[in-house]
Order: structure tokens, then sequence, then C-alpha cells
């Protein structure tokens, strides 16, 4: 393992914008230009651009493709169109996570996958030692591609000039091919921010263009650049889960509230067995949704108690800037999963009170 | 943006002696490096420090971190406006923003500490 950190093909225009940057899953990465609740805030309100290109991307092609992708992941590839995306879980064979991940599908046999950057050279190998033996072309091409999110609510208004595709076809988890501010891009509805909002992905020579071209046509728009510590906030608001927080290789996909991904009648796929066992016996735990009434903030790691035992463990904590309190996730048994529930989160020593709420936390208007 | 009326720890607190008592705060640096601060746990008034002993806690939207006593003594007072207003730590930290009040036993307690202008060679 390398000990050097990456950086994106950005970094030079982070650093030069004043960002704050920090090392994240290897990556030196922008954690805030100017304020997390003020860029979190104009992703709310108006619109945030986003480097995420230290995500990782592999490309699967060849005849052997959607067998070997309905082996590895837990959603159903069969159902998916080209030019949608579905988002899914690599499983191992305890159904739990080796990553999260998005499934682009390009063309019949041409898929894309986007994985977290952290996991990508495990994701990578894990791919590989599953395609042995069969009729699938697997490539890492992360390094060529960047990857910029225009989040918000006047994302579409933001990018319409600076493109011929018409934004508005595209429905959520849709893609394009397209040119935005004349650089090629694969145009995707996505993101991770739970704001309607668009990832371009292009070529990493094409990142500094396209960003300043971003930053001009969004400038009257009110889009300004945000940073992963408000892409964090917002996502937990979404309650979108994030790989080494809410989910990793110990906890299954249902256990994480993700059963809307597991598509047990698709066929055989790693972890299937597991799943199914585990979906006959009954779940002892379930990621839960809760708010704390208190100021201090129940962080990731920090003990959840019921009557003064030890029930689970907090996975996800924060002030949550748009709906300013205190709301967070965690591994609670299935007795306390209803909303409502009362139980307590150990800060600093103290049982401080929480209670289970409906999620998402947050929901965009329509 | 480093006051030059009071003295300053490694960890980012000031204190500004007047007679024996003791006003504690976090510096302009220290409330950038936090980011947004939503919530501050204050000493309790009574509490008594030695330097270097945990007096409170500050949390931000990314981490929380704790207040160190720059110098020993008793609490006499801690910001009562911070508890609604935690931003005004972001806004004036060398002011409005000060977090509590110490009884020391003699001006000199805080003579060790840094000046403002081995503070501001700290930070760079």
């Amino acid at each position: 393992m390398s000990e050097t950190i990456r950086t994106t093909p950005l970094h030079r225009v982070h650093r030069e914008a004043g960002a704050r940057m920090v090392p994240f899953a290897g990556w030196d990465m922008p954690v805030q230009y100017t304020s997390v609740v003020d860029e979190h805030m104009a992703v709310r309100t108006r619109a945030g651009l986003f480097d995420v290109s230290h995500m990782g991307e592999v490309a699967v092609r060849g005849r052997g493709s959607l067998a070997f992708l309905q082996h590895v992941t837990s959603n159903d590839v069969s159902r998916l169109a080209p030019g949608r995306i579905q988002y899914s879980a690599l499983t191992t064979p305890s159904g739990t996570f080796v990553d999260d991940l998005l499934v682009y599908k390009l063309a019949e046999d041409d898929y894309l996958l986007v994985i977290n950057a952290g996991n990508t050279p495990k994701d990578v190998a894990w791919l590989a030692d599953h395609a042995r033996g069969r009729d699938v072309d697997l490539a890492d091409v992360s390094s060529r591609w960047c990857q910029l999110a225009v989040q918000g609510p006047r994302a579409e208004s933001i990018l319409a000039p600076l493109t011929a595709t018409g934004l508005a076809a595209i429905k959520y988890y849709g893609f394009e091919r397209g040119e935005v501010a004349g650089l090629p891009c694969l145009i995707s509805r996505t993101g991770y921010t739970g704001e309607d909002g668009f990832e371009l992905y292009a070529a990493s020579e094409s990142a500094e263009a396209l960003w300043h071209a971003l930053l001009a046509a969004g400038a009257s728009e009110g889009l300004v650049p945000a940073g992963l510590a408000a892409r964090d906030t917002l996502r937990l608001e979404a309650k979108m889960a994030l790989y080494g927080n809410d989910i990793d290789d110990t906890t299954t996909v249902l256990e994480a509230d993700l059963g809307w991904i597991v598509k047990l009648e698709k066929g055989e796929f790693l972890g299937r067995d597991a799943l199914v066992q585990q979906k006959a016996e009954g779940l002892t735990r379930k990621l839960v949704g809760f708010e704390t009434e208190g100021r201090a903030v129940a962080r990731h790691g920090y003990e959840a108690q019921h009557g003064g035992r030890a029930v689970g463990t907090v996975t996800s904590g924060s002030f949550a800037p748009f709906l300013k309190k205190n709301i967070g996730l965690a591994y609670l048994p299935l007795a306390l999963e209803a909303p409502g529930t009362r139980f307590d989160v150990v800060i600093r020593g103290r049982p401080e009170a929480a209670v289970v709420v409906p999620t998402p936390f947050y929901k965009r208007p329509r | 943006m480093v006051p030059s009326d009071r003295r300053y720890t490694k960890d980012h607190e000031w204190v500004q002696v007047s007679g024996e008592t003791a006003t504690i705060g976090i510096t302009d640096f220290a409330q950038g490096e936090l980011g947004d601060i939503v919530y501050v746990e204050a000493p309790e008034i009574g509490k008594t420090v030695a330097p270097g002993e945990v007096l409170g806690t500050i949390e931000s939207v990314k981490a929380v971190s704790e207040l160190y006593a720059p110098v020993g003594g008793t609490v006499t007072e801690s910001n009562a406006a911070l508890a609604g207003a935690p931003e005004t730590l972001n806004r004036d930290p060398h002011g409005a923003g000060w977090i509590c009040k110490l009884k020391i036993a003699s001006p000199a307690e805080a003579d060790g500490l840094m000046d403002a202008a081995a503070y501001a060679a700290l930070i760079g």
C-alpha cells in the first residue's frame, strides 16, 4: 500500500480558492471553502458545486457482464435499461457490504460502476476475483475521469445554458452523454445531497475548464463551491448511507434498512443465502434515525443505551444545518425501531435523551 | 488578528488577566479551524481546575474539541450568551465570544504563556 496522498485534477483550483484541505480516504480533499453551514444552505436553497473526482469508476464489459453483475450485486441489474442507473450493494457471502455503488448501464454488455474512493483498490480486487472464468472485461478507469456534482434546486437552470442536451428529459437516476461547456460528459441526474442535481463525469483533463465554466454560469444563480463537510451533512439529512460510518462488511444490507436494493427473487447472488436466512429469522437490529434534544452532538461510535443498558452504536451524527437540530443514525434492536421510541446516547460519559424519528430527516419539496 | 492585550497557549486558547480574574476564550485561528460552532459546554461555576485540565467542550458541525485551562483557578462565571448563540464564537472569538472567567491566585499565573508575537509566529 502506498502512503502517498492522492489529489484530484482540481487540487490547485481548490487551494487557490482558499479551501481548507483534509485527507479523506487517501485523498487530499476540500472539506470546506467558507463555512459548512453556508455551503449546506446554498445547496438546499440554490446550488453547490462539488469536486468528487476521488470516487472510483470501474468499466464492466463483455457478454458475461449482466450475469457477473447479477452475481456480485444485490439489486436486479436485469431491470436496468440503457441510460438508467441503479443504487446497489457489492455484497459479501454474509450479506454485508464490500461497498455500496451506482451501476450505470451504458449499453448492452457495457456498464460503469461508481464506487467509494477509499474502497476502490479493495473493490477492484474483489471484482477481479469474482470475474475469473467469466466472459467479462474489467477496467479500473478511476484516474481517467473527473466527477463534478452540481446539486440544488437551481442545478438544472445553471447547467441548461451550457449544454444542448435536454436536461428536463433526464429523469432521476437517468443519464445522457453530451457536452457541457463544449466538453464531452456523462450527464447523470444523481447526487448525494437529497436535492435535485447532476453529477458530471468527464475526462480528467477537462476538470478545470468544466469547474470554471460551471462556476461562471452559476454565479448569478448563487452557485458556490461546496466541500466534503457539507456533502456529509447534506447526505445525512437525506439519510443516505456512508460506507465506513453506517455500513461496512459487518452490517448486512437488510440491517442497513436498504431492503429495497435486495432483490431475492432475481436468483443467485453473493450473500443471498445469508440474507434469505436473516429475513426468515428476523432482524435483530436495524439502522434508524434519531434526534437528540440537548445541544451536544451524538457522533460516530457513541454508545446507545436503553434503560441504562448498552443496546447499540451511533454510526453518524451531526448538527443538521437546514433542519437546525441534532440528528443521527444508529443501529438499534428491532424492539426500539419505532418512531417515538426514547433512548439515550452517551455523550462524554453522560446519557443524553434521544428519540427515534421517521427518515429521511429531510425530503426536498417537489 | 492576534490582540496584544492577552496571552496564548499552543492549544489556541487565549487568557486575559485583570487582577485576580482570568478571562478565557479560543483564538480566531481556533474558530477558523473548527468551522461553524454549534455548541459550547462551559464549565460549572465553582469548578476548580489545574493548568491543562479540561475546562469545557466546543462542538462544531465537523468535530468536537476540548477547551483546556490555560491557567489554574476556580470558575467564577461562564458566558451564558453562548448557549443560545454559539456562533458568537465564530464571529467574535476575542470579544463577545469569551467562554469563562477564573479566579486565579496571582496575575503571574499567565506569565509563562505565549505573548501575541510568539503566538502569531506559531500559527504562521
